[in-house]
């Protein structure tokens, strides 16, 4: 048995372990917690099967993210669960049994795990992806590649489920569900604790910094837009709870906020409606340029901006609004 | 078998701990949180399809022969983003269930529904 | 541009969106956009339409072949699902202005129309995609924007509705995902035709025949097929009346197309119905959904979870034709897929009108209101002519075309259901009638209440008119659906 064995073992062990106490908590809070380390867990497994990009966006969003929102839920309703009855329990068990005896029957004749003779890496889309990549858009990080140009169109679409999301938060939670604006009570006094202010404004130049970085480091290493709009959203948010909410939207006024989450997907929009003006399929990149490669690397950092702006903004204006129904309460 | 199909039935262990919590729980916020347990299962099912044995991370290097195959990460790091999309939404709803019923145990709303 | 076709098809729309977000201060601009969207998408759909008959037609997104980008496909099986979606959403387009000008406060409008492009991109997306995991991204887009709309309802109830649809719609597509997932395990590619191509040399492999029940199981969620219909009465119930009528003409058929999609082009017809006994399920549950939802319908209070039921047991019709896989049996499911889109898009339209003027569409409401409202109750009493199938209307064609499909292929027990789900539709809609005409009105009811919009009104007879039109002339729907019949069975991989 090879250390990664071990290692993967030991992850996928601790994994199990703690979604089995996850669904045994009856308290939330704690349970939000426990799935915020799973998720910092299923990160590390992440890496360890090579896939560090996905690595960084679970941690940015199912450790960052993801827990701020259910906290953020919980802070709004109940955070004790009622006793499930035991009537409940068997379609759940059922199903599960049903469904899981379908899949481990299924498995028996999936390629072995990490085979380098699967048809996976047989498929010639693998040569494409990691070598003819290189000639054709020329960037050393093929996730990005695959996710910016090859299935560019699988990304507008991501990029227009994260805007939808925010519509949708919008709809149910924010000041338009509300046509009174309540009284707002400014409950958040973190900002006394002045060690938490001065780090917190200390590090804010540099996790925006950081978030750029990541945007434009997309190419050759883990990160992306994606990754950079959440990081950015991080940072609106810590600043928010530290400093109250009606100073982080002095920063980020929601008229702004508003208009950016729009604006990065008709920018993505707009680079494939320009590629088809110039001759070429939607998201054809090649078109930007005289020289191929060149074009595809304008239209991916395009392309990467347009998602990183949204999903920034979309973020934002989600805790924005959960925090707010708060203060109005 | 077991040497080479186990991260599989670790992972479909996983799926099913999350889709119990999905079906039998009445708390709206546990079934989320059972979802995103479902959900994350079903990613790493598809990042270990694409992994290779000594591979490494699929960013072009010359010193790297073996590399992890590509598009299922990309399609996990679409998949994560709908992931907490779905999420967002549920947890507004989840919120406005609350504010206008006053619990989010499914079976009290369905009975203030009934009984006005 | 004519290249471009496929692609602006499901471009436009999606532009729309944001359009809509960002005017949102100007709500009858917003209005206009999501107007704008559903035209265009019309036009796209009638152009391709004219357009398929000299094979199917490919888009390469990004310049790069399949399967190495993504491609949209656009051919015979998907050109009257183009055109069923944007016929109702321009309808649909037509009837929201009034209707959630009524139904949602002024400030959540524009949402509406966005969430509505959102959907129609959704929608339109899943039809003509041509990559398995890209139509699992249209999937999700139309899922999420249908749980915001469905939510924006006037009731309280509606949270619930959308949340439980949010569960088991989100359970529904991570199935889907599943199902992809051993797909490509076993072959490698994402592209439809790839996968088809490369499926042919697995013959017994078990991740496969997984593959095909999870894809299916969570395509049934989404086309609300017995015994997973759950959410839909509720949702259809609840949700503003114009979206009802878009989501219930609409959302369900393009499921049922992804199914047709996968069935015959990707899985293939041998695999699905021969070897698996996806057929006898089928049939099974169709069976049980024609029953099970008819008989629902008849003990309903609320003419709009009346409609939603019925239309539970109305998709049990289209499963049963598609099920038999033969050409009769999938051009029958095709047909009634138009048929009804055309009628249930009427129906629920009728009752947002009568939502507009009673503030409720409880059947104890319209006791007496048949004189009062006679262009309503008309067009009410035409399309539920329809449901029942009734001769000449276009309920009859789909039905008798389904009848002897299934007598062809000897599957009797169906047809029995067939016919007892038909009379149990006659129950239901006698039970509006009754109510309408039969029971006097109430002695409070006040004298002069404001006429119905125009716009609305034209916009239910719009559809009542082309159900009646699709009964007397067939031609128009058979032939698209026919067509749709044989570039399902006939080419394999298109």
């Amino acid at each position: 048995m090879t250390v990664f064995t071990l290692i993967n073992i030991s992850l996928l062990a601790i994994l199990v372990a703690t979604a089995l106490t996850v669904s045994r908590l009856r308290a939330l809070y704690e349970a939000a917690m426990l799935s915020a380390l799973f998720s910092l867990v299923t990160a590390c497994l992440f890496v360890l099967l090579d896939a560090v990009d996905v690595a960084f966006t679970e941690a940015a969003v199912g450790v960052g993210i993801s827990t701020v929102l259910l906290l953020g839920g919980l802070a709004l309703t109940r955070s004790r669960e009622a006793v499930t009855p035991r009537r409940r329990r068997l379609p759940g068990a059922a199903v599960a049994i049903l469904a899981g005896g379908t899949l481990v029957y299924a498995s028996q004749d999936l390629p072995a795990f990490g085979s380098a003779d699967s048809p996976v890496q047989r498929h010639p889309l693998t040569d494409t992806y990691l070598h003819q990549s290189q000639e054709d858009i020329g960037i050393p990080n093929t996730v990005t590649s695959v996710l910016a140009s090859y299935r560019g169109l699988d990304t507008l679409g991501e990029l227009l489920v994260v805007f939808t999301a925010g519509v949708a938060v919008l709809a149910l939670l924010g000041p338009l569900a509300h046509p009174v604006d309540a009284r707002r009570r400014d409950d958040l006094d973190l900002v006394d604790y002045r060690v938490l202010r001065v780090i917190s404004a200390m590090l804010m130049p540099f996790i925006l910094l950081f978030a750029l970085y990541v945007l434009f480091h997309g190419d050759f290493g883990p990160g992306g837009g994606f990754q950079a709009g959440v990081i950015f959203a991080a940072g609106f948010v810590l600043y928010g709870l530290v400093f109250g909410l009606d100073k982080a939207q002095q920063v980020v006024p929601r008229v702004v906020l508003w208009a950016l989450i729009p604006f990065g997907l008709l920018l993505y929009l707009g680079v494939g409606v320009v590629n088809m003006l110039l001759g070429g399929s939607f998201l054809d990149y090649d078109t930007l340029s005289s020289d191929p490669a060149a074009g595809q690397h304008l239209g991916i950092l395009l392309v990467e901006s347009a998602i990183g702006i949204t999903v920034a903004a979309v973020m934002t204006t989600v805790f924005f609004s959960f925090a707010n129904r708060r203060a109005t309460r | 078998m077991i040497g080479t199909h186990y991260v599989y039935w670790l992972l479909f262990a996983l799926m099913m701990i999350g889709l119990y919590v999905v079906i039998s729980h009445g708390n709206l916020l546990k079934k989320l949180i059972g979802l995103t347990l479902f959900q994350v299962g079903v990613f790493l099912f598809f990042i270990s399809i694409g992994k290779v044995d000594g591979g490494s991370a699929p960013i072009v290097s010359d010193d790297v022969e073996t590399y992890s195959h590509p598009l299922p990460q990309v399609l996990i790091l679409t998949a994560i983003v709908v992931g907490v999309a779905t999420l967002a939404v549920g947890l507004g709803l989840a919120v406005r269930i609350f504010e206008t019923y006053g619990t989010v145990e499914e079976e009290d709303v369905l009975e203030r529904d009934t009984t006005p | 541009m004519t290249a471009h076709l496929p692609a602006l098809q499901v471009l436009v729309p999606l532009g729309c969106a944001p359009l809509c977000l960002l005017l949102r201060r100007f709500r009858t601009v917003t209005w206009l956009v999501f107007l704008l969207a559903a035209l265009s998408s019309l036009a796209c759909a009638v152009l391709l339409a004219t357009r398929v008959d000299d094979g199917p037609l490919h888009y390469e997104m990004g310049g790069w072949p399949a399967p190495y980008g993504i491609e949209f496909v656009v051919a015979g099986f998907n050109t009257p699902v183009l055109l069923v979606v944007s016929v109702v959403a321009v309808v649909a387009a037509v009837y929201a202005r009034r209707s959630v000008g009524d139904e949602v406060d002024d400030r959540r409008a524009p949402l509406v129309y966005t969430c509505l492009c959102l959907t129609l991109t959704g929608l339109l997306g899943l039809t003509v995609t041509g990559d398995v995991f890209n139509a699992f991204v249209f999937l999700e887009i139309s899922s999420l924007s249908t749980y915001a709309l469905i939510a924006m309802g006037r009731r309280r109830r509606a949270l619930l509705a959308s949340f439980r649809y949010l569960v088991i719609g989100t359970v529904g597509a991570t199935f889907v995902l599943i199902g992809i997932g051993f797909a490509y395990a076993v072959t490698g590619t994402l592209n439809m035709a790839d996968l088809a191509d490369r499926l042919t040399d697995l013959d017994g492999n078990r991740a496969l025949y997984a593959a095909v029940v999870f894809v299916f199981v969570g395509l049934a969620v989404k086309m609300a097929v017995f015994p997973l219909h759950a959410w839909l009465p509720a949702a259809y119930g609840e949700a503003p009346s114009a979206v009802s009528t878009f989501l219930a003409a609409a959302s369900t058929k393009v499921a049922i197309y992804v199914f047709c999609r996968f069935a015959f082009t990707v899985f293939g017809a041998g695999l699905v119905f021969t070897t698996m006994p996806v057929g006898e399920v089928g049939l099974l549950l169709a069976a049980l959904a024609m029953l099970v939802g008819s008989a629902a319908a008849c003990f309903q209070r609320d003419l709009k979870y009346l409609l939603a039921w019925s239309s539970v047991a109305q998709i049990g019709y289209i499963v049963a034709g598609i099920s038999l896989a033969t050409a009769a049996g999938v051009s029958a499911g095709y047909l009634h897929v138009i048929n009804h889109a055309v009628i249930k898009g009427a129906l629920f339209g009728a009752a947002g009108l009568l939502v507009l003027r009673l503030g409720s569409a409880r059947l104890d409401d319209l006791a007496g209101l048949g004189r009062r409202m006679p262009w309503t109750f008309a067009a009410i009493v035409v399309t539920g002519l329809g449901l029942v199938g009734v001769p000449p209307t276009a309920g009859f064609a789909s039905k008798w075309a389904l009848v002897s499909a299934l007598l062809d292929a000897g599957a009797w027990p169906v047809l029995v259901a067939v016919l007892a789900s038909s009379l149990l539709a006659l129950v239901y809609v006698g039970r509006i009638v009754e109510a309408a005409w039969f029971r006097d009105p109430p002695a409070d009811l006040p004298a002069d209440q404001p006429r119905a919009p125009v716009s609305m009104v034209a916009a239910v007879w719009a559809l009542v008119l082309l159900s009646v039109y699709f009964g007397i002339d067939a031609s128009l729907p058979g032939g698209l659906a026919d067509a749709a019949a044989a570039a399902l069975l006939g080419t394999g991989g298109a």
